[in-house]
This record gives structure tokens, sequence and C-alpha cells, in this order.
């Protein structure tokens, strides 16, 4: 099976994507009260630090950030060959009362923002959870839409999308070519 | 990356490798006991089972509030209220409980080789909770997880453990477990407690306490075990004490930042003095707290494998 690359976002997309998701998250919560970001890890973490970051700049004042490892909430555990690997949640303020902002970097089935909500509510009680996502591509088995758009892409469930939040920006699409 | 084998027997039959994922995976549980609500959903459906034919208070709550803290069944059987009791081998008490069909088996037992003998009995994975004086290896890792919080890494220190060395199943799990991890133990105790194999599993002896301590950056003090002295070891537990106990005026000759551990139940004033038990070198209760974390990690890593071949040995075993 052979892939092709297909660019979807350059570093200036990328860019242009995270300050209007920064804006819309500000304008829906009316400023930074009470507002904090949930970073899921892997992906939403490195996407999260530039969203707080834009915020902070726009606002002129930090809000608070954590990480969230979804692995313990997984859906896939009983038929997963081995337990995977469990990475470290870092949440190190009350989510009680909070606007959370759930941050991941691709929505694809939606299992994983079920399973970081269900991690959430075992924190505290958050007024309200919101989700921001860089790519939407669809296929979605959950009931679960984002709030936060940086780019719709229809893809097929073949395709690879990889987002690159370091170093030199972008959002790649491998695109199989199989048949 | 995940375990070898079914069970966790034993340090010995653990690589290096397998050790540092079972600290990691520890690591990243430890938040779970941090919060209000201390429970994950990871382990739904599946059952443990903790089989103690010895008295245990921490090991065995550990490992209860551990399943617990990831949504497992747990249900706990101690000898005096096991068939045991009305004669029953212990290869048919393991039969029987395979036939409920529990995921995880956590067994003590006084003598060494018994979780050996269970595993080969059972589908489900075994964890050595202690056996004899053989070994104990979840004792051991919550060590390592607590040397490596408090100095950061374990290759290059230097580990010094002080006493019943000859009963100890925490000293054998530690002395493999430090070794393979890079560090270097020295052990000291009576000299009617220290068995001579201990230089061949890569420690080495110290003829007194002090020349043990002075150079170690973690001391690990170990209970005498009068349940397994068959004889007189030592004369009494003052002249022991005078020789091989830590106290205040002693731990001025260790390093300043020296830590000190013990894998408890302490026996206060015989090999360690209250001062120093609860000084602030010691992290004893920082053990306890990590147990949880490291047991947590193992029952997630054993209850995740697929070990379809290796179950499947066992059922061949025990049709031949």
């Amino acid at each position: 099976m052979t892939s092709i690359k297909r660019k979807i976002l350059d570093a200036d997309g990328v860019n242009r994507a995270i300050t209007r998701i920064s804006h819309e998250i500000l304008e829906a919560n009316k400023g930074i009260e009470n507002l904090a970001l949930v970073g899921i890890r892997t992906g939403g973490v490195d996407l999260a630090r530039y969203l707080s970051k834009k915020i902070e700049e726009i606002e002129g004042s930090s809000i608070p950030i954590g990480i969230i490892d979804i692995t313990l909430y997984r859906d896939d555990l009983s038929i997963a060959t081995h337990h995977p690997i469990v990475g470290s949640t870092e949440i190190d303020f009350s989510i009680d009362d909070k606007n959370l902002v759930l941050v991941d970097d691709v929505l694809y089935t939606g299992r994983t923002v079920r399973a970081a909500m269900d991690a959430l509510i075992d924190f505290g009680r958050p007024k309200a959870i919101m989700l921001a996502v860089l790519i939407d591509r669809g296929h979605r088995e959950l009931p679960i839409k984002a709030d936060f758009v940086g780019k719709n892409v229809p893809t097929s469930k073949n395709d690879v999308i990889k987002a690159r939040l370091e170093g030199d920006l972008g959002v790649d699409i491998f695109i199989s070519k199989d048949d | 990356m995940q375990l070898r084998n079914k069970d966790i027997l034993g340090i010995k039959d653990l690589d290096r490798d397998e050790i540092e994922l079972i600290l990691d995976t520890a690591e990243s549980l430890k938040w779970v006991s941090n919060r209000d609500i201390k429970k994950v959903p990871t382990l739904r459906g599946k059952t443990i089972i903790n089989l103690f034919f010895e008295a245990s208070t921490r090991t065995r709550t550990s490992f209860e509030i551990a399943g617990k803290r990831m949504s497992a069944d747990v249900i706990n059987i101690s000898a005096s209220s096991s068939s045991a009791v009305k004669g029953e081998t212990l290869i048919d008490t393991a039969k029987n409980l395979q036939a409920m069909s529990p995921d995880i088996i956590v067994v003590r037992h006084g003598s060494s080789g018994a979780p050996q003998i269970i595993s080969g009995a059972v589908k489900a994975s075994v964890i050595n909770a202690g056996d004899g004086c053989h070994e104990h290896p979840s004792q051991s890792l919550l060590d390592l997880l607590t040397i490596r919080q408090v100095k950061g890494q374990i290759e290059g220190l230097r580990i010094a453990i002080i006493g019943d060395i000859k009963h100890s199943r925490v000293a054998r799990s530690n002395i493999y477990a430090l070794t393979k991890m890079g560090a270097q133990v020295v052990v000291a105790g009576f000299p009617t407690l220290l068995p001579p194999e201990i230089e061949k599993m890569g420690a080495s002896i110290r003829k007194t306490l002090d020349e043990a301590i002075i150079d170690a950056d973690v001391i690990m003090m170990l209970r005498i075990q009068k349940e397994r002295m068959t004889g007189p070891y030592f004369p009494t537990e003052r002249e022991y004490s005078m020789l091989f106990g830590l106290n205040a005026k002693r731990l001025k000759s260790a390093k300043s930042d020296v830590t000190i551990m013990h894998p408890g139940p302490v026996n206060r004033g015989v090999e360690i003095s209250p001062e120093v038990a609860d000084g602030p070198y010691s992290v004893i209760l920082e053990q306890v707290a990590n147990g949880v974390a490291i047991r947590m990690a193992l029952l997630y890593l054993l209850s995740g494998r697929k070990h379809e071949e290796s179950r499947k040995e066992a059922r061949d075993e025990n049709n031949n």
C-alpha cells in the first residue's frame, strides 16, 4: 500500500486557526473569568499551550491549563491486545464551576473525547465543558460535536492525519492509494 | 512494551525494561489516589483474589485498595478462613479458585515457592505478595519507586540493607532489583543472619552497621523475622539493638542527605529507634503510599495481557 502526502495546513494556516479559535473561545465565554484549558494527551497538549499563550496575549493575563491522559477511561481496554502505556494527568487546579475547554489536535470517532469527559467529571463538577480541535476529520461514532474547529477536512477512514505542533508547524494528510 | 510473563513471581524474572515500565506506570497512576474521587473504571469486570496464608496489614490492604481504585472486584481469603484448615492442598485450593474464573490471584504464603506452584495450576495471573524467605516483588518495586522519587534516579546509588537478611524476602527482591537498576548494595547484620550466598546475588558484606552506613545514599532497615527463626540467632534483642539498631547517634556518621527506609512492620527500639523512624530522613510512610500506585500498575499491566499461549500451557500441564 502506497500513500501520498498532502499538506492541509501550513504554519501560517495553523497560526491563523489558533488565533481565530482563541478569539472564539473568549467571545463565547465573555472573557477569561472561570475559563480553563485541558489538553488531551498527547496530541492536544501542545495545541492547548498555543491557545493559552494566544489568549494571554489577547487578554493580558493567563488562564489555568491542565493535561489529561485518557488511557484509564478507554472503552477498548477489554479488547486491546495489551494495555497501552499510561501517561500522567496534571490538573492542579479545581475544575468545580469552571468553564473548561477540552483541546485535541484531531477529532475523529469521538471516543477519545467521551473518555476525556468521563475523566474530567471524576475530578469535579465543571460548569461547562467545550471542545476545541484543530482538525475535524468526520467519521464520528458517538454523538459528539466540537465547539471550536480550526478546519473541517473530509477524509477516508484509511487516511492518516498528522498534526505537527512543534517546530515546523503544519498538518499533513497521508492518503492511502491502494485501491 | 508489555510484561513478558503472565505472572509476577519475583524480581529475578523481570528485566530492567520491565521494571522501568512498572515504575513509570505507577508514577502515572498516582494522581488517582490524590483526588476526591479515587477511582477509575479501567478494570471493570476483572476479579482479583487476595489469597493470604500469612498475616499482613499493609500488603493485603494495599492490593485491595489498588484493585478497588481501578474498579476491579476484590475478594480476600485469609488462611484462618480458608479450607486449608480443613486439610485441602494448595493445588486443590488453587484449582477451585480458578474454577470461579478470577483474572489475578495475589498470593502470600509462608513457604518459598508456593506462588510458583499456584501459577502452574491456574490460568489467572499470579502475583507473589511474599513467599517464605524467597521474594516479595511488589515491596521491592515500591522501594525502587520511593528511591527514584527522593533521589531522582537509582543508578549509581549505594544502598545499605541492614538486619535479618537471612529470613528477608524483601532483602532478596531488593538485591535483585537494585543491582539490575545499576545501584550498589551492601548488607550488614548479625553474622548468623547473613547467608553466605548473598554475595553471589551481587551484594557485598560489611561487618558493622557503621561501616555499612557511612557512604550509603539509602539505608534500609529490616525487621527481625522471629516467626521464621527456628533457633537462637543472637543472644538478646538488647544486644542486637546495640550492634545493629539504627538510632540518632549512629546516624550522625551517615551522609547528610541519607534516606531511611523500612518495609514495615517496625519493631520500634529494636532495629530502629522511634526518633529515626519518625525523623526527617525517614520515608517509611511514602513507601506505603507508593505501594498502592505500584500495585495498581501491576494489576493494570497484568490484566491487559492477552496470554492465551501461557494459559493454554497451564491447561495442557493440568491435563497431563
